[in-house]
């Protein structure tokens, strides 16, 4: 399959091939590159050479139909699956991520739809679960709770009124708030939004929207996945398209509008925008 | 985003937008539901202790308060260990018999027979109940089994080997007597009436100091904290509870010889109250179990080791219950071969439940068993000085236990719909 290809559209042409942990040419100045990742649950191919390129301090919107493979990639880029082939790229040099902490411990931070917060713990206890400040042995609360402070206030989160509010008593909103600032605190610097705006109303979306642009402009690459392609044209650099497990087409923001986006959605290809070349299929 | 850890703790932090002064009634309500969710709870006992001297004037002499303490430290502390399990929205059946072997192996080691030194057959004892509870914890873990089953055969398992214990010593008709000074002391020994205000005094202090230094701490380093009067409410509180205490405990509670003090009961519960108090809230470990208890997933992926938590709070669970038992065989004198395990740590969980500890995991802290494991004292103790029936003090003691149950979950309600 061989289209017309702009040349903001990235296409690495030999990617898959590259091998070692030599510096990829094409992913050059990218903070993430996927280059021919494919993953098989047995015989189920769920993701086909995807190559993926997540600039720095860009939103990138992935989308696509549900079953289109998104998730599945996310966890790939997350470490909870490893890819069957392919490679990932990490400021250029290849990385292997075989678990979450890998992930982690790059900077990659992924906030699924469920946040993994605990309702029962307030705010800064949920910010630090797991690398929690100590002095002397004891939880050293002030120190947590001022720089929790701080951190919202950089991130420009106003609404909450005290940091040792409990998280069940947050709007879904606040929680998603939380559930990222808590990513931004552990050094992230690229974010994954497993559709944080699905169950949120109006002014909530606009909060959270907001909230992704400030992760942005602090240089955080976001790579947000959503159905909604109002908060998409809203509030990305980038789009990514998926569709039967194949990704088929990313390019800046400018490239697409919500027909063609849609029809890309449904069907995999649009008469409106070109395609990414994948080579060898 | 190293901007962000440096970002210098001082008194210049302006606090998180939106967070202005706050009406007076709106601090106290806030006070009143976040200091432990323990005001209903309090009302109630306070009903329950009117009622009972009301109806006989014996209940609030000192003799019989100093009883009521002794007669709810089984509950109290049974209550205490059964907490770290039900924070974690687990339950230990077993925790009773597990007491009673606890206990008997002190009796044993201790006998005439064998004469083992107390320093080392009773940290035994103690140490028998940290294993059994490490190794149903284990159990739980390893194989993802509920909690419930596994303690449930550890119940009947236990009484069996309880009964196989006794059966060991010889023909003694089911029941061991203590032959140790200080194991039988544990519970009918009291400190002098001196030594008894040294340590409520010294504990009181210790207390208020930690509660000043707390607030002291918040306030100079800019940080929203509790009114200066409210704090001065509460350590005055503690102190006015304290010296009532001792004066209690020091006054004579015999009619025919001087019996005064307070009994070694009561600074073990409150040392386990202290150390268990400490644990759960000051550090990552205490976290880590209130972290477990609410979303077990989300303490996983934040990097917990929840299989190494789960069972560290069941070996606590176990220390506590090994401490319990041997209290149980000092007050009893002895253990029998009809000791209600069973019954008993039904009681532990009614305690925590009572205090306000949610059965759901997450919610709950040690004092709520010491409230709670008093209630149950009260109103077992206020029923037999007023002459109801066995009949009649199960029914009640259900109904507090559901009342409690009621008023927790509507306040959970509320609580959560503040928002």
């Amino acid at each position: 399959m061989t289209s017309p290809e702009p040349p903001e559209n990235t296409s690495p042409k030999n990617g898959r091939s590259a091998g070692g942990s030599e510096v990829d040419v094409a992913s050059r100045g990218q903070l993430l590159s996927l280059r021919g990742i494919t993953k098989n649950f047995g015989p189920v191919q769920a993701l086909q050479h995807v190559d993926l390129d997540v600039p720095e301090g860009k939103v990138t919107a992935l989308i696509g139909d549900n079953g289109a493979g998104k998730s599945v990639l996310i966890k790939t880029i997350s470490g909870i699956y490893p890819p069957s082939s392919g490679q990932i790229l990490w400021r250029g040099r290849e990385v292997h991520a075989h678990a979450p902490r890998d992930a982690t411990e790059l900077g990659i931070a992924t906030v699924y739809q469920d946040l993994a917060l605990c309702d029962n713990l307030d705010i800064v206890q949920n910010m630090y679960l797991g690398r929690e400040e100590t002095r002397v042995g004891q939880l050293d609360e002030i120190k947590m709770e001022l720089a929790t402070k701080e951190l919202l206030k950089d991130l420009a989160v106003s609404t909450v009124k005290s940091v040792r509010q409990l998280v069940g008593s947050l709007s879904g909103g606040q929680r998603q708030a939380i559930a990222v600032a808590r990513a931004v605190m552990r050094d992230s610097q690229l974010v994954i939004m497993d559709e944080p705006t699905a169950a949120l109303g109006v002014s909530q979306t606009a909060q959270v929207l907001e909230l992704v642009r400030t992760l942005a402009a602090r240089g955080i690459a976001v790579i947000l996945i959503s159905h909604n392609l109002n908060d998409v044209f809203g509030v990305a650099d980038r789009i990514a398209v998926m569709h039967l497990g194949t990704l088929v087409s990313q390019g800046p923001i400018g490239n697409y509008d919500t027909a063609s986006a849609v029809e890309m959605i449904t069907t995999g290809a649009s008469s409106r925008v070109p395609t990414t070349v994948l080579d060898g299929d | 985003m190293s901007t962000l850890q440096d970002a210098s703790p001082g008194p210049s932090a302006t606090p998180t937008a939106g967070l202005g002064p706050v009406s007076l009634a709106k601090q106290i309500r806030r006070l009143w539901q976040g200091e432990s969710g323990l005001g209903p709870i309090l009302i109630g006992l306070a009903a329950l202790i009117i009622y009972f001297q009301v109806r006989t004037s014996v209940f609030l002499s000192a003799g019989n308060i100093t009883n009521l303490l002794i007669q709810s430290t089984i509950f109290i502390l049974l209550g205490m260990a059964e907490i770290w399990l039900l924070l974690m929205g687990d339950i230990d059946l077993s925790l009773g018999y597990s007491a009673g072997i606890g206990g008997a192996v002190a009796v044993i080691l201790t006998s005439a027979k064998y004469n083992w030194p107390w320093v080392v057959a009773l940290p035994l004892g103690v140490l028998f109940c940290v294993g059994v509870s490490a190794l149903l914890g284990t159990l739980v873990i390893r194989l993802r089994l509920p909690s419930f089953i596994v303690t449930l055969a550890g119940q009947i398992g236990l009484l069996g080997v309880l009964l196989f214990l006794i059966n060991t010593q010889g023909n003694t008709g089911g029941s061991l007597p203590v032959q140790n000074g200080i194991l039988n002391d544990l519970v009918n020994g009291d400190l002098t009436p001196l030594a008894t205000w040294l340590v409520i005094l010294g504990s009181v202090g210790l207390l208020g100091w930690t509660i000043l230094r707390s607030e002291r701490r918040r306030r100079n380093a800019g940080l929203e904290s509790k009114p200066l009067w409210w704090t001065i409410v509460k350590v005055s509180a503690l102190l006015i509870t304290g010296v009532a205490l001792a004066l209690v405990f020091n006054t004579n509670r015999s009619t025919f010889t001087d019996l005064n003090g307070m009994p070694f009961a009561i600074p073990i519960d409150a040392a386990v109250l202290g150390v268990g108090t400490f644990i759960l809230t000051k550090t990552r470990a205490g976290r880590y179990i209130y972290a477990i208890g609410g979303n077990v997933e989300a303490a996983r992926r934040a990097g917990i080791n929840v299989n190494r938590y789960r069972l560290l709070a069941f070996a606590i669970s176990g220390f506590i219950t090994g401490v319990a038992g041997l209290l149980y065989v000092s007050r009893l004198g002895g253990i029998s071969s009809g000791i209600e395990g069973g019954q008993y740590v039904l009681y532990a969980v009614a305690a925590g439940v009572i205090g306000g500890t949610s059965l759901f995991g997450g919610r709950g802290k040690m004092i709520h068993a010491v409230v709670g494991g008093i209630v149950i004292g009260t109103i077992a103790n206020g029923m037999a000085l007023i002459n109801v029936s066995a009949a009649g003090l199960y029914m009640v003691t259900a109904l507090v236990l559901l009342a409690a149950v009621v008023v927790d979950s509507v306040a959970r309600r509320s609580s959560s719909s503040t928002n």
